[in-house]
């Protein structure tokens, strides 16, 4: 059942990545690129980690997503398509990404994983993951999620300064 | 561990997400349709991480939590990156990459 459930998962997730790199349409894509983050985070809560897929669910389908149609809205008129690609520049990113994959997928399949037994398998919860963020012994990662908070800080405020810069030099020349 | 799959099964999906990105990358050439991609590799690399972490070392937590950084990371990527596009379409009302030819505004 569960593997009838993750082949349809894949299977949507892929045609959806297609059709999200491949639609002349901008907000269309955005929708098909929200599929994709959907499915990523299904299976994130097959493999039990269900922490990790609330907060793909919660920043990158609510958040990041939103993010995107806002400013499409902004700066593209919607029912305006993309231009058409050339095809000669298809076909070269076609034989790229296809090469890319197939020598990826052959060095993946030659290499064998050493399974561990389901048994011996422990569930991950939240607990566990807010422990260790917070410890600052081994094994724990209170310098990295310290750092990355300043970085969404920086972001933040740096968003802002960027989108304003222009009401702010005409501003100056007012003056 | 979802039943019944194996580990090569699912990183071989992740890895026709990652290419299909790549493809996009190359292809695109409108701004926010890159940006798109991009967002697409990120999401590929941390099912790769959150994938190899469960299978192979289920006692560690260090998967998840590179995840964690990886989607914080791309959040903020996110934000500067439209903050950028939003204020350099309105000095030259165009988002395609054969039309920026300046840094310098």
């Amino acid at each position: 059942m569960e593997r009838i459930i993750f082949y349809i998962i894949s299977v949507l997730m892929i045609t959806f990545a297609v059709m999200a790199v491949s639609n002349r349409n901008l907000m269309r894509s955005i929708i098909y690129l929200l599929f994709v983050l959907l499915g990523t985070a299904a299976i994130y809560f097959m493999i039990e980690f269900y922490f990790l897929g609330a907060v793909q669910l919660t920043v990158y389908a609510g958040g990041i997503i939103v993010l995107y149609v806002n400013s499409v809205m902004l700066v593209e008129k919607i029912n305006n398509p993309l231009p058409e690609v050339n095809s000669k520049r298809r076909l070269l990113a076609g034989i790229i990404s296809t090469a890319g994959a197939a020598l990826t997928i052959t060095a993946i399949l030659s290499y064998n994983f050493v399974h561990i037994a389901e048994s011996k398998a422990t569930e991950t919860n939240i607990d566990k993951v807010g422990k260790a963020l917070l410890n600052y012994g081994d094994k724990g990662y209170i310098l990295p999620f310290e750092v990355i908070s300043i970085l969404l800080l920086a972001a933040m405020a740096g968003a802002i300064a960027i989108a304003k810069t222009n009401k702010l030099k005409k501003n100056n020349e007012s003056k | 561990m979802i039943f019944g799959v194996s580990i090569y099964e699912i990183l071989t999906v992740s890895t026709i997400i990652f290419f299909i990105g790549i493809y996009g990358f190359v292809t695109r050439k409108n701004l926010i349709a890159m940006l798109m991609s991009v967002e697409l590799i990120l999401n590929a690399g941390a099912l790769n991480f959150v994938v190899i972490n469960k299978y192979l070392f289920p006692d560690a937590l260090g998967g998840v939590i590179f995840s964690l950084f990886i989607i914080a990371v791309a959040a903020a990527e996110t934000a500067l990156a439209l903050a950028i596009i939003i204020n350099l379409y309105r000095l030259i009302m165009s988002l395609k990459t054969d039309d920026l030819e300046t840094m310098k505004f």
